[in-house]
């Protein structure tokens, strides 16, 4: 037997990809958002949602991965942004690559802010960089308290988290604080939004941040 | 699922070693931290499937986790975290520092003797 040593990154190629994104964007001054969640979570809702309130002062566009359909983007449609629907046929997550084709058939030299509505899935998108200046993760009040316990990763990797539907709060044993408590446990810099894109309730916070981080963005260096 | 194409990324980079190195893989090692929650099993089985009909066919995949890290602020000790508890193991501080997860890296492969 003979053993060699690789110690190779095992995703380098999606790596590497997600860096020239992470370049292309950059060049054009592009805040990129990732929204991770479980399906169901309220992603596109708050997203037509917050475009619709905030396409005054933020050129917007948007890329939606779905395993099938182009459902969400006709829905983001509707608002006037530009958008570009990717269907994984059944992979679990957008990969880094699907990005980059995607920003190809977007009008980059346009935008402020770029959002990537990922493949409904709380475990899987979480491993792939796609090139974002942030993950955001959304939590619904129906789903429960104990996501944030139960899959760590993304709560500890994402900058911001939306807990939405909390127009539903009196429905459900979703303990708010419980979830605030354990998502920070291993993520002090989280920055949490409880809203409902039904209502619009919260709202106003989470449109605020965004256009906070977009001016931060465009004045670093 | 995302194991599917972890397993692929492997397949491949194994396969060209093996071109490399002209001996059939036996095993490979790869190592990767806490937070890139990785189903030893899962990936096992999808690379199983991938490698079928090739030189790959039969190998075994090894996974070592490495564990999430963080420095406590208050004594500046390094350890483990644990996810249902943070805690300091030495001054019981929870005021931390999560170190970066490690990335899921291919270790080594062994091939058999030609």
């Amino acid at each position: 037997m003979k053993k060699i040593k690789i110690e190779k990154k095992i995703l380098s190629e999606n790596e590497k990809i997600s860096i020239q994104n992470s370049f292309t964007l950059a060049q054009r001054n592009i805040l990129c958002l990732n929204m991770i969640s479980s399906p169901g979570s309220g992603k596109t809702t708050i997203l037509a949602r917050t475009i619709n309130d905030i396409k005054d002062k933020v050129r917007v566009g948007v890329i939606e991965g779905d395993i099938q359909t182009d459902i969400d983007a006709q829905r983001i449609k509707e608002t006037g942004a530009p958008v570009i629907q990717i269907n994984t046929e059944g992979a679990c997550h957008l990969s880094a690559e699907q990005i980059s084709k995607g920003l190809q058939n977007l009008p980059i030299d346009n935008l402020d802010l770029l959002i990537i509505e990922n493949v409904g899935n709380l475990v899987c998108p979480t491993a792939f960089e796609l090139g974002e200046s942030g993950k955001v993760v959304v939590l619904s009040v129906a789903e429960g308290d104990d996501k944030p316990a139960k899959y760590p990763s993304i709560f500890a990797k994402a900058k911001a988290m939306i807990i939405n539907k909390i127009d539903l709060l009196e429905h459900v044993d979703f303990d708010l604080e419980k979830a605030k408590k354990d998502a920070t446990v291993l993520n002090k810099d989280l920055k949490i939004f409880p809203l409902s894109a039904r209502t619009g309730q919260g709202m106003e916070q989470w449109n605020n941040w965004i256009i906070e981080q977009i001016k931060k963005y465009q004045t670093q260096e | 699922m995302h194991e599917t194409m972890i397993a692929e990324s492997i397949f491949t980079q194994i396969s060209e070693e093996a071109i490399k190195q002209d001996a059939k893989p036996v095993s490979a090692k790869i190592s990767c931290g806490k937070l890139n929650a990785l189903n030893e099993d899962v990936l096992g089985f999808a690379f199983t499937a991938i490698s079928k009909d090739t030189i790959c066919e039969g190998m075994k995949i090894l996974v070592e986790h490495k564990p999430l890290q963080a420095v406590c602020k208050d004594c500046d000790i390094k350890y483990d975290v644990d996810f249902l508890n943070i805690k300091c193991p030495n001054c019981q501080s929870e005021n931390m520092e999560l170190l970066p997860d490690s990335p899921l890296i291919l270790e080594e492969i062994e091939f058999e003797k030609e």
